[in-house]
């Protein structure tokens, strides 16, 4: 039996494939979301590294933004059940979520048994999520999964505004003319995101274990900032993209051992 | 045999409501007196004189519930009025300098035609204006601004913040005082003494329509209810405008009455599908009334609370001035953190809610502004989930439907998983 989870976000499309017994046989991550190509090529690679077709799943379950865009699924979850769902099963000491997407920032209070007990996310302002920092990656004419590298070599954190995008990247222009080196500035940018997606995780009362999951969680300039902010350690989910198309994948396998 | 007999009560709502609006209009052009009032004013001062009110507030949410609200905030904001400000506000004053326009050069102007297009129903300009600063502070400056521009009489009922309950004597004095200036105010403007007789019979018209309208929204707590919540916005209309009329008593009456029956009958307003049962703190989003309605119903979840219909129950004994004033005190916008805790847990726990939903409303900050920790304390007292989401009573740049989708299904899996450990429990 093979069950699937689709987490379709508003930057890249996610595909986790579990058999019978949840392990995952297969994944894919694409960069583009919801509206384009993405979710269509992650289905096509992920069911195609183990030659199997979408009527080969028991159950299909999709997340993200995109979740309603696929017609094939048997139930759409909200991300906030499936990020939840998937980081606790890959680390079942988590109690508190910290996830950033594409242009969303969650936080999420665990109960002991994995359940959302409550749940932040940000307003309507995209400032401190992915988007933010892809602005600011082409800002500074860096890739950017280089800025993770570039802020391990800052030797101070300059500040951005963390309340809007385009003032922020008003800031970051200013600074790069004033030769400030982009280290330093990168620094400022993962401070900038940090305190925002802090604000959330503050409001859940932080208990440890604090986990991270989401695309944003694969920058570890991200992570040290936000730990940093937190003065705890924080914990990055193993292959943090995937942890909602992982949930998505487990509430699947229920659906279908459900009697 | 009355004007409304034998009409449901939707269609009582429907027809009072245009007749509101038709009387205002036909007394203006008679040469009648006609009010402009915030919200939760005091009506029955002018009532009892005869003086027709309309409400600013009620009419631009009309405008954005008619998807008619961006053309004219674009008006406002070209005047210099910014985003920040309140949007009914920005609308009102947008649609005075319409009316105003029209006045003085005896064309319509094409953002007026619009609305007239869009059936949303005109109002005249006022020859008195009454704003009582109990729901919010902005009104004060914005009510300002019509009177001196349309210079008008403007009456000003200044009511002192409920810091801690019950309302101090000195607060009730306060506003009993300038309960009696403003009757004087009115009998300037009327050139004729007040009617106190007809003000005790206003008064007892009030108190009947509050009644009625008590018992139709108590029929939420029904489970599972008969009452769809987002009645309770629609049927509003009459609660905010015409509470000291019949209208209001005979609207709710056949409501609640309607309401009794289906319970009776065990027929609740999702067709057997509630699973949830959520309250809705702060204004409707109107110019998305129906996503959020039909977003929430796919769910299942039945928006049964809300501290909004009791915003507008002004209990006092008729006769009593000072009773009279502590009722429009004491109201719910304008009370203490843990008065407002109080009486949301209070209508939580009433209509056996086991969530809620905030609505951070970018225009109303008095609204918005203690969500955060009214949020935390109302979940220690009936340890239920909430969710928050971005909006705006009438602006619709400031809602975005699939923030809003994700926040109230999250929500739902929350209390439907809560519900599940529950009969676990229990099984």
């Amino acid at each position: 039996m093979y069950v699937l989870g689709l987490d379709v976000g508003s930057a890249s499309s996610k595909v986790v494939i579990l058999d019978g017994d949840k392990n995952i046989v297969s994944s894919s991550v694409f960069q583009v979301g919801t509206g384009s190509s993405g979710p269509s090529r992650a289905l096509d690679e992920a069911l195609g590294k183990i030659n199997l077709t979408l009527d080969d799943m028991k159950k299909i379950v999709a997340t993200g933004y995109g979740r309603y865009a696929f017609e094939k699924a048997d139930k759409q979850i909200s991300e906030i059940s499936c990020h939840a769902k998937g980081i606790f099963h890959l680390v079942p000491t988590a109690r508190t979520i910290i996830d950033i997407g594409g242009q969303d920032a969650k936080a999420i209070r665990l109960d002991n048994n994995g359940m959302v007990s409550q749940f932040f996310m940000n307003d309507k302002c995209a400032a401190g999520t992915g988007r933010f920092l892809e602005v600011m990656s082409r800002v500074l004419e860096i890739d950017i999964t280089q800025m993770a590298e570039y802020d391990s070599r800052a030797t101070e954190v300059v500040n951005v505004s963390s309340t809007c995008t385009v003032f922020a990247e008003s800031e970051v222009i200013s600074h790069l003319s004033n030769n400030v080196p982009k280290e330093n500035i990168i620094a400022g940018i993962h401070a900038s995101v940090a305190s925002k997606a802090c604000g959330l995780a503050y409001r859940t009362g932080l208990e440890d274990d604090i986990v991270m999951g989401g695309g944003v969680a694969q920058n570890a300039g991200v992570v040290r900032a936000i730990s940093r902010e937190l003065r705890r350690p924080v914990i990055v989910a193993p292959n943090p993209q995937i942890t909602g198309a992982l949930g998505a994948a487990l509430f699947a396998y229920d659906e279908a051992n459900k009697h | 045999m009355t004007e409304t007999e034998g009409m449901n009560a939707k269609q009582k709502l429907g027809y009072y409501t245009q007749k509101f609006y038709d009387d205002a209009m036909a007394a203006h052009d008679k040469g009648e007196f006609v009010c402009w009032s915030s919200s939760i004013a005091p009506s029955e001062f002018f009532r009892a004189m005869g003086i027709h009110i309309v409400y600013p507030e009620n009419h631009a949410a009309a405008v954005g519930a008619k998807h008619g609200a961006l053309e004219i905030l674009e008006l406002a904001e070209r005047k210099g009025y910014t985003m920040d400000n309140c949007s009914y506000s920005r609308i009102n004053l947008a649609y005075m300098d319409l009316l105003v326009e029209e006045k003085v050069t005896g064309k319509t102007p094409e953002a007026l035609a619009k609305l007239d297009e869009l059936k949303i129903p005109r109002i005249p300009l006022p020859d008195i204006i009454i704003m009582c600063n109990n729901i919010c502070e902005v009104l004060l400056k914005w009510y300002e601004n019509l009177a001196v521009t349309l210079k008008v009489p403007y009456i000003i009922i200044d009511v002192p913040y409920v810091h801690q309950w019950p309302i101090p004597q000195h607060s009730i004095d306060y506003v009993e005082a300038q309960f009696k200036r403003a009757i004087k105010q009115i009998e300037d403007l009327c050139g004729r003494p007040f009617d106190y007789e007809n003000f005790i019979k206003v008064q007892e018209q009030t108190q009947r329509s509050i009644a009625a309208w008590d018992k139709a929204m108590g029929m939420a707590s029904v489970v599972p209810s008969p009452l769809n919540g987002f009645d309770i916005f629609n049927f509003m209309a009459l609660i905010v405008c015409a509470r000291s009329d019949y209208a209001s008593e005979d609207t709710f009456t056949t409501l609640a009455q309607e309401l009794q029956e289906k319970a009776d009958a065990g027929i609740d307003a999702f067709k057997g599908g509630e699973k949830t049962r959520i309250a809705w703190e702060g204004i409707a989003v109107w110019p998305y009334l129906s996503h959020t309605y039909k977003a929430l119903k796919a769910l299942g979840t039945n928006m049964v609370g809300s501290t909004y219909p009791s915003a507008w129950s002004i209990h006092y004994e008729p006769g009593d001035l000072k009773a009279m004033a502590a009722g429009y005190i004491g109201c719910y916008y304008n009370t203490s953190l843990e008065r407002r805790v109080d009486v949301l847990g209070g209508v939580m726990e009433n209509t056996k809610c086991t969530g809620i939903l905030y609505h951070n409303n970018r225009s109303c900050k008095n609204m918005a502004v203690m969500n955060v920790e009214m949020a935390e304390m109302i979940r220690e007292r009936t340890k239920t989930p909430f969710a928050s989401f971005d909006g705006d009573q009438t602006d619709p740049r400031n809602f975005s439907e699939a923030q809003f989708d994700t926040r109230v299904e999250a929500l739902s899996e929350v209390m439907e998983q809560n519900m599940a450990n529950a009969e676990n429990q229990n099984a």
